[in-house]
């Protein structure tokens, strides 16, 4: 690959091409720093000795003979694929009651079914223990058999991943060509038949693709296994375990790759599976409405009822442990819940959160717009775009936890001269932003290819400069996807335990990693109250933002809401 | 230096994508004011070589004279030339106004000079209404016009554009090739326009430039290429056209099949396997010239077309293939022509071209 084609940047090329081919330069070394060789430091930790001795595969060796390990490997599959196959199916059976029925109060159901993505992973662990937990009010249901174990670790992971699910699903479904219905039903197709041979083969992209997300969501989570896994060991609490509780780092790295591998594999199959549904829809396709059949939408109002009402059960049982004196011997109101002093933490940690979670927000969709504006929109050499496209979607193949071991190994080394950002505030900011990249990244993407990709060349020929350009027309043009990745990145950054659970210092502790150690401690009731302060602001935020939005999209989008019929 | 005294001046361009030659050794000369079409089927690298005049996309190797001045290495900034594009490329969020006036800010104009002069564009493509509208507001056509104004704004030496009706309706298309023929022939500007569309082609320019996998392969004038057509690639491509197989028999003469037919000859030898071509219109049923070649045909199916029929002869003493003859509708009534029906074409030895297999 050719990436310093300067030939090429001095023939025809503008002042605005040199820049935007600097500026990407300068992306690609930033990806090196902060994504490619942290990652590099934890292979190379992984082939070391305690004396950093290089010791080659000696480390997996000892992982093979440990069966202990071995089996969290196993229970790590086991629990993920279990979630992913009740995530899959309630998910996809949600969503089609969303876009393929006239079941009633679908706006409301779909508000109740996006709740989970507003608290941290752990919140529906903590809600479990009430419901189900050793002094929980419906023990008896589980039949003598333990919460603390993979039953509840699949209970909670289903809960917070469920709506990740239903995203992915909701889209694929309502991408379907409504003539495929009519033809079906010319040819005297029986609507069974239809379903097998139009509906799931139309999502069935959606499907693979959501359940590769699924299983690596709860295949990497630490926060659920944390609180509710007891003695029952995964990869990601091993990991945990090895390095803050044994500073086995050799061995923690060795798990990460083990972890890492699984992630990188369901991240391909998923990108490949993206790629195929974006063709299955043509322009000339005709959108599907969906028409009225008493009996399917009232089952699915009862169906989807009883999924809204166990979310809000286990929010809600969150919020009242919170609340409750002493659970389950007096159930009276306090606040007292509240006061993490008593506990050593203080608000501090809250306050960390929320000012990690702003400055990611900022930081991170400046960036992150930029550098899916540089990749998209100007005329720069294609290897180095290649290269910047290529490390942009890396994130989302490496788990948090893994992020967050490299990065320890990789700053936290004496002779790096970024070392002095470890163990601040900048340093989480950053990996919250590395570890969230994706998903914003391609938020962004989408936004700027429905954008006329001849915008820059009408601008070049009338003489105004790119960034010009960008700032009157992109720019506000891109306003409403540009408020959602802010948003997406802010409430990930509330939210997020396994990135920063290795990161944070004294003077930086979070809001999840402290509900995570109140619930060590035995302090539920003050952790779930931690939890739901997380929910609170991610409340706060979300309305706050839909009101700016609403307000700055009157002023800057006008010509949005006057589209008449045109052409 | 361009030594010669056209506007502008394309000598020896190439441009590859990879190992795809897009544009290959192409050198042509542009006259000031000419209105001038490159016209090709998708894939032909007409719209390349647009963007390489304007400098959107950087030649491989050759370069590109505006008024004799060398702007090969110029990025598209520094070079006079506005643009339209097939899909508009409005500003979504500005007005029709500030759309016209965008390019204008920038070159430090002052505010009332820009109002007057966004006024007079306005004027000029019959939008004076529309000023304060967004462009989703507008029809298609419109908004292909707020396209035109905003490209001519600045008022550049060059009007460059790219397949700019082909995004609109049959009606508004032909309204609009008159528009803007007429708007260019007002302003004077040098105009480039890139189509797939041969009728829009020949309608607009004042010379074509046919082109095929990234080389030109004819030029001239509408007329030029539609009866001096210099390949069956061109022949069929601009209009329709009747090849039949033939050999060359004698000197102006050829066998299709087991009929003789008179025809120029010149370019080929004896016994040579040939093709001869004649356009539909050119085929008369009624004979008016006792030189012509008669053919006895029977009729095989009638398309009606408005204003003429196109009516499929069957003669397999000439040739395997139906032959098309364009018969007037006010033609075809007077003979009452019904399938089936027996008669003779007359194919004038002028009208007929040879073309080698």
């Amino acid at each position: 690959m050719n990436f310093f084609n300067f030939a090429n940047i001095r023939r025809g090329k503008d002042s605005s091409d040199r820049v935007g081919q600097f500026m990407l330069i300068s992306y690609i070394i930033l990806f090196l720093v902060f994504l490619v060789l942290p990652l590099g430091s934890l292979i190379s930790k992984s082939l070391e000795n305690k004396e950093g001795d290089f010791v080659g595969l000696a480390n997996y060796n000892l992982y093979l003979q440990e069966p202990a390990l071995f089996q969290s490997l196993y229970n790590s599959l086991f629990v993920a694929i279990s979630s992913t196959f009740i995530v899959v199916i309630l998910a996809f059976l949600f969503s089609y009651a969303l876009t393929r029925t006239c079941m009633p109060f679908k706006g409301f159901f779909k508000l109740i079914a996006l709740i989970p993505l507003l608290s941290p992973s752990i919140l529906a662990a903590i809600a479990l223990v009430y419901w189900f937990g050793n002094q929980g009010v419906l023990k008896e249901v589980l039949l003598g058999k333990s919460i603390y174990g993979p039953i509840g670790i699949i209970m909670a992971s289903v809960y917070w991943t469920f709506p990740h699910a239903l995203i992915i699903l909701t889209t694929s479904l309502s991408l379907s060509d409504s003539r495929l219905y009519e033809a079906a039903e010319v040819l005297k197709t029986s609507k069974l038949r239809a379903f097998f041979t139009i509906t799931i083969p139309g999502a069935r992209y959606g499907i693979i693709s959501t359940a590769f997300v699924i299983f690596t969501q709860v295949f990497t989570d630490f926060g659920v296994p944390k609180v509710i896994g007891g003695n029952y060991n995964v990869l990601a609490t091993d990991i945990y375990k090895e390095v803050v509780g044994m500073q086995n780092f050799q061995m923690g790295a060795v798990i990460s790759m083990v972890l890492l591998v699984p992630a990188m594999i369901a991240f391909f199959i998923d990108r490949y599976s993206r790629k195929k549904q974006i063709s299955l829809l043509t322009s000339r396709s005709v959108v599907f409405k969906p028409k009225k059949h008493f009996k399917v939408d009232m089952i699915m109002l009862g169906f989807c009822s009883a999924l809204a009402l166990i979310i809000i059960l286990m929010i809600g049982m969150a919020q009242y442990g919170a609340i409750v004196k002493f659970w389950p011997y007096n159930l009276n109101f306090t606040l007292k819940n509240y006061n993490f002093e008593v506990a050593g933490l203080g608000w501090d940690s809250f306050y960390n959160s929320v000012r990690l979670a702003f400055f990611a927000a900022i930081f991170g969709t400046i960036i992150i717009f930029i550098g899916s504006y540089l990749i998209e929109k100007l005329r720069i050499n294609e290897g180095t775009r290649n290269v910047v496209q290529f490390f942009a979607l890396m994130p989302m193949a490496v788990p948090g936890l893994v992020l967050g071991l490299a990065y320890i190994f990789f700053f936290n080394a004496k002779d790096n001269p970024l070392n002095f950002i470890y163990a601040t505030m900048i340093i989480l900011v950053v990996n919250t932003i590395v570890h969230f990249y994706t998903v914003s990244h391609l938020t962004a993407v989408t936004a700027l290819k429905l954008m006329d990709k001849e915008f820059e060349s009408v601008s070049l020929s009338l003489k105004i400069p790119i960034y010009k350009m960008f700032w009157r027309v992109t720019l506000p043009v891109c306003l409403p996807p540009i408020f959602d990745i802010s948003i997406y990145l802010f409430v990930n950054a509330m939210t997020t335990v396994s990135g920063v659970i290795f990161l944070y210092s004294y003077d930086t502790t979070l809001a999840s990693v402290s509900a995570i150690h109140l619930d060590e401690q035995g302090e539920v009731a003050k952790a779930a109250a931690m939890a739901m302060l997380i929910v609170y602001v991610s409340i706060a935020v979300r309305l706050t933002h839909t009101i700016i939005t609403k307000k700055i999209l009157r002023k800057t989008q006008a010509w949005r809401y006057n589209i008449i019929d045109s052409n | 230096m361009g030594e010669n005294n056209s506007y502008l001046e394309v000598k020896k361009l190439s441009k590859s994508f990879g190992l795809f030659e897009a544009i290959k050794n192409i050198s042509i000369n542009i006259d000031e004011g000419e209105f001038v079409c490159f016209l090709g089927p998708s894939g032909c690298g007409k719209t390349t070589l647009l963007r390489c005049i304007a400098g959107l996309e950087i030649q491989s190797t050759g370069s590109v004279f505006q008024k004799n001045k060398d702007i090969s290495n110029l990025p598209p900034s520094n070079r006079d030339f506005g643009i339209v594009f097939q899909s508009y490329a409005l500003f979504p969020n500005l007005t029709v106004f500030s759309n016209i006036g965008y390019g204008l800010i920038n070159n430090k104009w002052k505010k009332e000079d820009i109002k007057k002069r966004v006024d007079e564009l306005l004027d000029l493509v019959n939008l004076t209404d529309h000023a304060k509208k967004f462009p989703s507001q507008l029809s298609g056509g419109e908004q292909q016009r707020v396209a035109l104004a905003r490209a001519l704004a600045t008022s550049p030496g060059l009007l460059l554009l790219d397949e700019p009706l082909s995004a609109l309706d049959a009606k508004v298309r032909v309204f609009l090739r008159k528009q803007i023929r007429d708007l260019q022939r007002k302003l004077g500007v040098t105009t480039i326009m890139v189509t797939h569309d041969q009728e829009e082609a020949q309608t607009m320019a004042d010379r074509i430039f046919v082109m095929k996998d990234g080389e030109i392969i004819q030029s001239g004038t509408p007329n030029e290429i539609y009866t001096k057509a210099n390949s069956p690639f061109i022949a069929s491509f601009i209009g329709s056209m009747n090849f039949i197989p033939a050999v060359i028999s004698n000197s102006n003469k050829v066998k299709c099949n087991n009929v003789e037919i008179n025809c120029n000859t010149v370019d080929f030898k004896e016994n040579e396997s040939v093709q001869i071509a004649i356009r539909p219109e050119d085929i008369q049923i009624k004979k008016e010239n006792s030189d012509d070649n008669i053919l006895p045909a029977k009729i095989k199916e009638i398309e009606f077309l408005g204003s003429f029929q196109r009516v499929y002869f069957e003669s397999k003493n000439v040739s395997e293939n139906l032959i098309m003859v364009d018969v007037p509708s006010s033609n075809a009534r007077k003979n009452k022509l019904n399938v089936n029906q027996e008669i003779n074409l007359y194919f004038s030895k002028e009208d007929i071209r040879v073309y080698p297999v």
